[in-house]
């Protein structure tokens, strides 16, 4: 891969910081009139998720990490990996638990997600922004009066557990957010 | 296409007009000259921070200059008085939310003056631009680098081994600055830790670093330390000057071009060739003075609270 100095970090550009992938975040100059001009770089560490902040001497560069986000449909799971594929090439990757992390809980068959790839597996899952998911359980609804705004916990069938109406019952489709796991509202 | 447009409201080139107005002012009933150095040079500084950018001049190497430093010290050993100059100096590879790679200096020397008398004179500049504005009375504070530097890290930059520097750039940077050289792990934590813990208001820190005087001469201080006659001026935590007791012996203004050189060269660099006609003017002599540069462009964000230099110019690289 290419090297990318200071002055080429740009947001959203992948590199390699020891040894993990990381995704630029944010890039300050930094320099006193007479003194030595460093960069102020935030990062995001594509394994863990977690951001680091790291100054580096002006004109220090990293080495550009073999980072590609795709497009892809979620297959199946086999109980040990979950299997996604290239709509256009019908190539199949298998993806771990750890890579599909929080997307598990909103994944149903053939949701088109976006798959990080890393040295071409799976690194990381998003789950589409918008789900369509029926409701496993959650207490009895409640008829009538749905001006009061109560709201109660209800299990999806993909395992997400989502504040929903009171009036709601099992067997109920619903759309949820999947960026904040917030319902949008009763799909008829 | 929207990025024909300036950077700045129209309001904003009204404020920036201005400013300029009121600085000639300041100086004009102050008795000293304007003088519009020249922004091209057949030489320029071999300061191993600065990169100058390079021109052509009729197959000529030439370069923008990165400050009127030299040409207003020529003008100083003719005998020219106290002179300012109000114009745009160029850095190489500075652009950001506060450096942009084109800028106004205002520069300015004083006979006679040792540095904290002109830093008397920045306060009330700047004090008399915050009044004319019905701003909220400026406050101001001098100390020393010790002082700044000791109070935030618990350790005196001038003392300090090296590697106890290192590894405190180490940790408030990355693993690379293990093998940086002392200015260079002063500057980095002195940015870091320290600006952001200075108080509001316009700070003035002096005595610096011997191993920073760049320009400056250097002295003893009163705990037996030798450091550098420079100050720095802070508005709001953001560096806006940088002043000196000027170094006025021509022999040792060689020797450190001759550092820098060096330095340059280590660090492969472009060497440029010394200024010798600042030389020839040290060596016929420059009058006792102090001098400071400051950034109009930072000023001018700190008077309108604009939060990046773009906001406050007509139009930034970006755009140019």
């Amino acid at each position: 891969m290419a090297n990318y100095s200071t002055n080429e970090f740009r947001s959203g550009l992948k590199v390699m910081l020891d040894g993990d992938p990381c995704s630029i975040l944010d890039n300050e100059f930094v320099k006193p009139g007479k003194g030595q001009a460093f960069n102020r770089v935030k990062l995001r560490n594509l394994k863990s998720g977690r951001v680091l902040e790291k100054t580096f001497k002006s004109g220090e560069s990293l080495e550009g990490a073999d980072v590609m986000d795709m497009d892809m449909q979620y297959l199946y799971n086999d109980g040990d990996f979950w299997y996604f594929m290239e709509p256009e090439s019908f190539e199949q990757h298998q993806a771990t638990e750890n890579a599909v992390g929080d997307a598990l809980q909103w994944l149903s068959e053939q949701d088109i997600c976006v798959v990080t790839l890393y040295n071409g597996s799976p690194l990381s899952v998003v789950p589409p922004n918008h789900v369509e998911l029926e409701i496993a359980e959650t207490d009895p609804g409640l008829r009538g009066d749905t001006a009061q705004g109560g709201s109660k916990p209800a299990r999806l069938v993909t395992g997400a557990t989502v504040k929903v109406p009171l009036f709601l019952d099992q067997g109920d489709v619903i759309k949820v957010d999947t960026r904040t796991g917030e319902y949008q509202g009763r799909v008829k | 296409m929207t990025d024909w447009q300036p950077d700045c409201s129209l309001a904003m080139l009204q404020r920036r007009a201005e400013l300029l107005q009121q600085l000639r002012l300041f100086f004009f009933q102050r008795q000293i000259l304007e003088v519009d150095a020249p922004v091209l040079g057949r030489s320029t500084v071999t300061d191993i921070n600065i990169e100058s950018i390079s021109a052509r001049v009729s197959g000529d190497s030439a370069y923008l200059q990165t400050s009127p430093e030299y040409f207003l010290k020529r003008l100083l050993a003719a005998g020219s008085g106290d002179i300012y100059c109000l114009g745009k100096a160029f850095r190489d590879g500075e652009a950001g939310g506060r450096h942009n790679p084109e800028f106004l200096l205002l520069e300015w020397y004083r006979l006679g003056w040792d540095e904290h008398q002109l830093m008397d004179e920045v306060g009330a500049l700047i004090s008399h631009l915050y009044e004319a504005r019905g701003l909220p009375s400026l406050m101001v504070h001098r100390r020393t680098y010790s002082q700044c530097f000791s109070q935030v890290l618990g350790i005196d930059p001038h003392t300090a081994a090296l590697s106890d520097l290192q590894a405190l750039a180490t940790a408030a940077g990355s693993p690379s600055w293990a093998k940086e050289n002392r200015a260079n792990c002063l500057d980095l934590l002195f940015s870091l830790k320290v600006e952001p813990q200075l108080p509001s208001g316009l700070v003035f820190v002096h005595d610096y670093p011997d191993c920073q005087a760049a320009l400056a001469q250097t002295m003893v201080d009163s705990q037996g330390q030798r450091v550098s006659r420079r100050f720095e001026a802070f508005l709001n935590g953001m560096e806006l000057a940088n002043g000196y007791f000027e170094l006025t012996d021509s022999n040792e203004q060689r020797r450190r071009f001759e550092v820098d050189q060096a330095r340059r060269e280590d660090a492969n660099k472009p060497i440029v060739a010394l200024d010798n006609r600042l030389l020839g003017a040290l060596e016929q002599g420059l009058p006792t003075c102090a001098g400071v540069a400051l950034g109009v462009d930072r000023l001018l964000m700190q008077l309108q609270g604009a939060a990046s230099i773009a906001e406050v110019m007509p139009f930034s690289w970006n755009r140019c």
